[in-house]
């Protein structure tokens, strides 16, 4: 009881002093999570995937279509339990920096296919009839403010010309972890147009989603299909979801590590702050140690007391960093939406910001606690004055 | 003077410090005896060793050779721990610049080595309150530090210095840094500890003055002890 009054006077004796470093350590820890953050939603898209669908593109590349046609025959594979596909549409809304993902898909199977985005079915029922109907996530419909019924006109740039669509359905996300910025229409309009000014580019599809029965038949079933469609023109390589979206990061990979990085030189420098705030502390208040061990008081007191001091620092700049972490990543990550859909803290930030804080305080204390400790009685009386 | 019984005998004592590969010696061969109840004032020129001889005594250093046996126990055969425990128990300490903690309370910092005793809360309270009655500062105990003088800084020190009741009092230049009414006041408190409770007080001081308070004075002149020259008064 009196050890943690003492501590908590003691942080306290320069008020100054500990404001400054309670408020870099919040700095610290705000910057950190939000770095964190980033790279959290670097992987977004990597953690939503599920482990029953694969993604099956053309062996070449991703720019590259597969015909329609393999659809019957992927669906014929053992082990196959739905299939969809569809195109990246890339189209421009406005202007290009209004970013967000569109596709042309087959909408019935997409949105069996993904279950997680949660479309009433009143909607669901109006989009499947409605040709040029589009659906949309909420924080999109939200952004633009756009209206059930509401024309939405899009520009290609992969297909040339301009589209419009009519917004028929708004999912929501199962959980925070789905992207809700999705814009996705029937790839039979696309198809149809497509038909009549470019015939060439008809019947082609960038991508199938296949179901699979359970993520154990994987494996059999990538090797399935991709053996199916050996030796043709259009040679196939299917991956697991999570392959496909990691394959995107993968380019990226750098920046991500480089993130990483400075998430954790910005630790290192306020556990070089804080350590210097408790050797100032604790070199001034040696001769105060010393009366303490002449009282009969032992290491363990002394070394408590300095732990106890940095620590309560440190966590107090944590806590405030915490807070401060939520608020800041709602504005950065509506700010950053077109870049990151989803932007939201982790506990696992959290945890990390958490353990930071006690390195942090605990690595301060060490030296000045040893210093504090092992002095002789008779030297530390000495320092007085 | 009657003789009593010797409650510190300090035999054939050497301490040295060393610095680097010089060794410089201290303390050469001292014997003393210090009786129960005595006030013992140790005079001498500044670098004598009188505060390192205090320290010896006071078991908040380590002598090279020689015995120190206080109450019955040879110090100097102490472990650390040991000698920490003894402490809290045999001595209390009285210092030239009072070393009060700042953020405690004058009750908080008489309260301090109470802490390491078993003693209940109220038991401490009552322990606290008459040691701040016998230095007449019952009516500061919720003040600062440096809310206080000098003067009563140091009797707060003191109140410390006695609250766990110790056999022993060391006091290292009590008045040094203390103007003379304060402390006129600081060494009547400590004759009073010598004679109404029977503490054993060792004080090193430079001022006649206060020496002239103490039953007996030792000179100490470069690591030797002397009886005190008549001449010195
Ligand atoms: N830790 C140490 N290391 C080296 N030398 C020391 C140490 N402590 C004290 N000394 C030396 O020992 C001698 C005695 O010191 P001490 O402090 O006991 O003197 P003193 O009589 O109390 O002096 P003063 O009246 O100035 O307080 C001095 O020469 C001092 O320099
Ligand atoms: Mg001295």
């Amino acid at each position: 009881m009196q050890l943690l009054k003492l501590i908590f006077k003691n942080a306290f004796r320069h008020r100054l002093r500990t404001f400054l470093t309670i408020t870099g350590i919040s700095i610290a820890i705000l910057a950190f999570g939000l770095l964190r953050t980033v790279v959290n939603a670097w992987y977004a898209g990597v953690e939503a995937s599920a482990a029953n669908r694969l993604v099956s593109r053309n062996a070449i590349s991703l720019v590259f279509p597969l015909p329609l046609s393999y659809k019957e025959k992927i669906r014929q594979i053992e082990g196959v339990t739905n299939v969809s596909y569809g195109n990246w549409f890339g189209g421009v809304y406005i202007d290009e920096k209004n970013f967000f993902a569109n596709f042309a898909v087959e909408p019935k199977s997409y949105l069996e296919l993904y279950p997680e985005f949660i479309l009433p079915q009143d909607q669901k029922a109006i989009l499947l009839r409605d040709r040029k109907g589009f659906a949309a996530g909420r924080k999109l419909v939200e952004k633009y403010k756009w209206k059930l019924g509401d024309t939405v006109v899009l520009k290609g740039t992969i297909f040339p010309g301009t589209w419009d669509f009519v917004l028929r359905g708004v999912y929501k996300g199962r959980d925070k972890s789905i992207d809700e910025t999705q814009f996705f229409f029937h790839w039979d309009y696309l198809n149809e147009s497509l038909k009549k000014s470019f015939p060439m580019r008809a019947d082609q599809v960038g991508f199938y989603l296949i179901g699979i029965k359970n993520p154990n038949v994987a494996a059999d079933v990538s090797e399935a299909v991709d053996r199916t469609f050996k030796n043709s023109l259009a040679e196939t390589l299917t991956e697991t979801e999570k392959a496909f979206q990691m394959s995107f990061i993968s380019m990226s990979e750098a920046i991500v590590v480089a993130i990483q990085l400075v998430s954790f030189v910005v630790i290192i420098i306020i556990m070089a702050v804080m350590a210097n705030t408790m050797a100032m502390s604790a070199r001034e208040r040696i001769a105060e140690y010393a009366v303490l061990k002449t009282l009969g008081f032992g290491g363990t007191y002394i070394t408590a007391l300095i732990f106890g001091e940095s620590l309560f620092i440190s966590s107090a700049g944590c806590i405030i960093g915490i807070i401060l972490t939520f608020p800041a990543a709602k504005i950065f990550g509506d700010a950053m939406s077109q870049f990151f859909p989803i932007f939201n803290v982790s506990w696992n930030t959290v945890y990390l910001d958490v353990a930071a804080s006690v390195v942090v305080g605990g690595a301060s204390a060490i030296i000045p606690a040893y210093r504090a400790v092992s002095i002789r009685i008779a030297e530390g009386l000495r320092r007085i004055g | 003077m009657e003789n009593k019984q010797p409650v510190i005998q300090i035999k054939n004592l050497c301490k040295s410090y060393r610095r680097g590969s010089q060794i410089i010696p201290v303390l050469e061969n001292i014997n003393l005896e210090i009786a129960q109840c005595e006030f013992l004032a140790l005079m001498g020129p500044s670098g004598s060793g009188k505060s390192t001889l205090l320290n010896l005594i006071a078991g908040i250093d380590k002598a090279d050779s020689g015995i120190i046996n206080v109450a019955g126990t040879d110090i100097n055969s102490l472990s650390e721990t040991e000698l920490a425990g003894w402490r809290a128990g045999h001595v209390g300490f009285i210092f030239q610049f009072y070393n009060l903690i700042p953020v405690l309370t004058a009750y908080e910092n008489v309260e301090l080595p109470l802490l390491l005793t078993g003693l209940s809360r109220k038991q401490r309270r009552a322990h606290v309150e008459t040691a701040l009655k016998i230095v007449n500062l019952s009516d500061r105990m919720d003040h600062y530090p440096g809310q206080l003088s000098g003067g009563q800084q140091q009797r707060v020190a003191i109140a410390r210095a006695i609250v766990t009741d110790p056999a022993i009092v060391v006091a290292d230049e009590p008045t040094g840094d203390l103007d003379r009414v304060s402390a006129e006041e600081v060494l009547e408190l400590m004759e009073r500890l010598v004679n109404e409770l029977c503490k054993t007080i060792i004080m090193v001081t430079h001022d006649p003055r206060a020496a002239k308070k103490a039953h007996v004075i030792r000179h100490l002149d470069k690591g030797v002890l002397n009886a005190t020259p008549q001449a010195y008064f």
